[in-house]
């Protein structure tokens, strides 16, 4: 029976991942993110699942992959200096197409940076953060309630696509309690590693004599050169790619009649809310997108939805990421503008109704837009 | 040594991918023997390798096999023995790979004495990508990095994880092949970290580079250079000067990670 309680962002993170049937977390502890293996390291024992304290977050992620193997759903935790040492195995994850979640609570950076303040500064590392052409998926959330579900929809992409998900928090959210009714059990469907998930998936121990390497391989999952290899790679990325419509997951509000346009994910959606209130309550034509899936871009959305538009601001915790994937979507058909703040804290509701009159009421837009 | 060893190793995949007179086809011929004498089930076996040319190893096990990345082979195993504790679990690591790159997780595992079987096949050199210096590189011996010759000290393996808290280490070479089958043998029915380094000539890059080309005469070199163990310990210092100890140094029960974290499973249920 769900009731109302109070929760923190971190503990929604790791009770979403007991509710997705994660028995295995390997973590190392670093602000803002280790509450969720805290929790966890209470929990997970009496469900008989795995819960352990590494050396190091390479050691973590590796630990999550090698038990991914064994047929476990799996899962690390980290923020920004933690997210940069696993680069290396979740190109690992991505190239043997293993299922695992991986989440980041992003702080302000770069390197130790500024450990207790909320960035969204992850969001380019998070697509291309490994070396090399990749499929991986990236999801973020702006309440409590939807960090719980997103890392449940997070195990379910893992385990039906074989890629590792991402899931993009943030320093305030992860640390924020709010009064909540989380899902309750049966509520939110859960994907199992099953003969019906899309990307068939054998584990070790079940007698398959499996070969698992990150070198380039062929369907035996031996080393493979060549065309075998461009096949290989097309095949991976292609994935994911080619189900990038299927993926996409927003909200949007006030796009029938808007002549501008909001574009906004995680903590900062919150402000957008607010503002998007008083922007309507003012007679200003504005809508909102506010994006949960961040890789795969919804290319497609934004360049259907731009071309309706007069103006477009994307707010975010950065000097400008998801705004050049909006301006390479959107190619041309409005004028962008960026509001990035990184002095620590969030952006206000203020702060983007004042870029809204001034950028679209008057014109400025990306380079000429004022600055907070 | 069973003869039955052949069906431990994906023999279609033979001949490996080694250098004529490199000693890493005997470690993997020795380690598929010591599965065979303990009759394992295949199905019920695991080896994961790391890179380098000791990685090459897990690709040649007729088992469930991971090719993992450089150093990391032990944090993977470690997260496969939690999950599947029914499997066993063998590495098979360079010494750049187990004590260079992946020397902390190489330490932990010791640590914890989770129930693994590492099998460090030390070359001294880094041989894949050509010969480079590694931290089992002897003092003054050449590579690639040390032209000059190595003015660093290297690991002691077998000191560096009895400290650590590996509960079997033994150290044997390429040149007795049945002693690296018993070694390994004992270290699979272990329960806890075992570790077995196993010296072995790389005659393409660090005999070479350290006028010892020959192959069989790196082999001997090791015959002349280690002393076992008990022998060892009855020689004055001067005696044992540029001479290695070979043989079981360390083997005893301490309580195991694996089992450990089960029990408290039980207990968290009764808090």
């Amino acid at each position: 029976m769900s009731k109302q309680e109070f929760v923190q962002g971190n503990e929604a993170c790791a009770r979403g991942a007991l509710y997705a049937g994660c028995r295995f977390f390997a973590g190392y502890p670093i602000t803002p993110s280790s509450e969720i293996m805290e929790y966890l390291a209470r929990e997970m024992p009496k469900v008989g699942g795995v819960c352990v304290q590494l050396e190091d977050e390479i050691a973590s992620i590796s630990a999550v992959i090698g038990a991914a193997w064994g047929g476990v759903k799996a899962m690390t935790a980290t923020s920004g200096p933690g997210f940069s040492l696993m680069q290396e195995n979740i190109g690992y994850a991505a190239i043997t197409e293993t299922p695992c979640v991986i989440v980041d609570c992003q702080r302000w950076g770069p390197s130790t940076g500024q450990p207790t303040k909320a960035a969204q500064g992850d969001v380019m590392q998070a697509r291309w953060g490994t070396h090399g052409d990749h499929p991986v998926i990236v999801l973020t959330a702006s309440w409590v309630r939807e960090v719980f579900e997103m890392t449940v929809h997070a195990f379910n992409l893992a385990e039906q696509y074989r890629v590792p998900v991402i899931l993009l928090l943030d320093e305030v959210l992860a640390h924020l309690r709010e009064n909540v009714t989380l899902p309750a059990a049966g509520e939110l469907e859960i994907v199992e590693r099953t003969e019906d998930t899309e990307e068939k998936m054998l584990n070790f121990g079940e007698g398959a004599r499996l070969m698992v390497t990150g070198m380039a391989h062929d369907e035996t999952g031996f080393p493979a050169q060549g065309e075998k290899a461009a096949q290989h790679l097309k095949r991976i990325v292609g994935k994911i790619e080619e189900r990038a419509e299927r993926l996409m997951r927003y909200q949007g509000f006030y796009l029938d009649d808007a002549d501008y346009l909001i574009i906004s994910y995680g903590i900062t959606s919150r402000a957008v809310e607010a503002a998007v209130e008083r922007l309507r309550a003012g007679g200003i034509p504005i809508g909102w997108l506010d994006l949960k899936i961040l890789w795969p871009f919804p290319e497609k959305l934004i360049r259907e939805i731009s071309s309706q538009m007069k103006y477009i601001l994307v707010p975010e915790l950065n000097l400008g990421q998801l705004v050049r994937e909006v301006e390479r979507a959107a190619a041309g058909q409005a004028p962008i503008a960026h509001l990035g703040r990184v002095d620590g804290s969030l952006i206000t509701p203020e702060e983007i109704c004042k870029h809204v009159h001034v950028g679209a009421l008057s014109g400025q837009t990306r380079g000429s837009a004022p600055t907070s | 040594m069973a003869k039955d060893y052949r069906q431990y190793l994906r023999v279609a995949k033979l001949p490996h991918v080694w250098c004529p007179g490199c000693g890493h086809g005997i470690i993997t011929h020795a380690i598929a023997g010591a599965m065979a004498d303990l009759q394992l089930d295949p199905d019920e076996l695991a080896v994961l390798g790391g890179i380098g040319c000791s990685g090459r190893a897990s690709f040649l096990f007729e088992t469930d096999a991971m090719h993992t990345t450089h150093g990391r082979a032990v944090a993977f195993a470690t997260g496969l023995k939690l999950a599947r504790p029914d499997l066993r679990v063998l590495l098979v690591m360079g010494d750049g790979d187990a004590l260079g790159i992946g020397g902390n997780h190489f330490i932990h595992a010791c640590r914890r004495n989770i129930d693994l079987t590492a099998v460090i096949y030390n070359n001294a050199i880094y041989g894949q990508t050509g010969g480079q210096l590694a931290p089992t590189t002897p003092t003054e011996k050449r590579s690639t990095t040390s032209p000059y010759g190595n003015i660093e000290h290297p690991f002691d393996t077998v000191r560096l994880a009895v400290a650590a808290g590996a509960t079997y280490v033994a150290r044997t070479t390429s040149f007795d092949f049945p002693e690296i089958v018993r070694f390994v043998r004992r270290g699979i029915a272990h329960k806890g970290f075992s570790v077995i380094e196993v010296l072995t000539q790389c005659p393409t890059y660090y005999g070479r580079l350290n006028d010892l080309r020959d192959p069989s005469q790196m082999l001997y070199e090791f015959k002349l250079q280690t002393i076992p163990l008990e022998e060892y310990n009855q020689m004055s210092p001067e005696e044992r000067a540029g001479k290695i100890p070979i043989g079981e140094f360390l083997c005893e029960e301490r309580t195991e990670f694996v089992e450990s974290y089960y029990s408290l499973c039980q207990l968290s249920r009764s808090v």
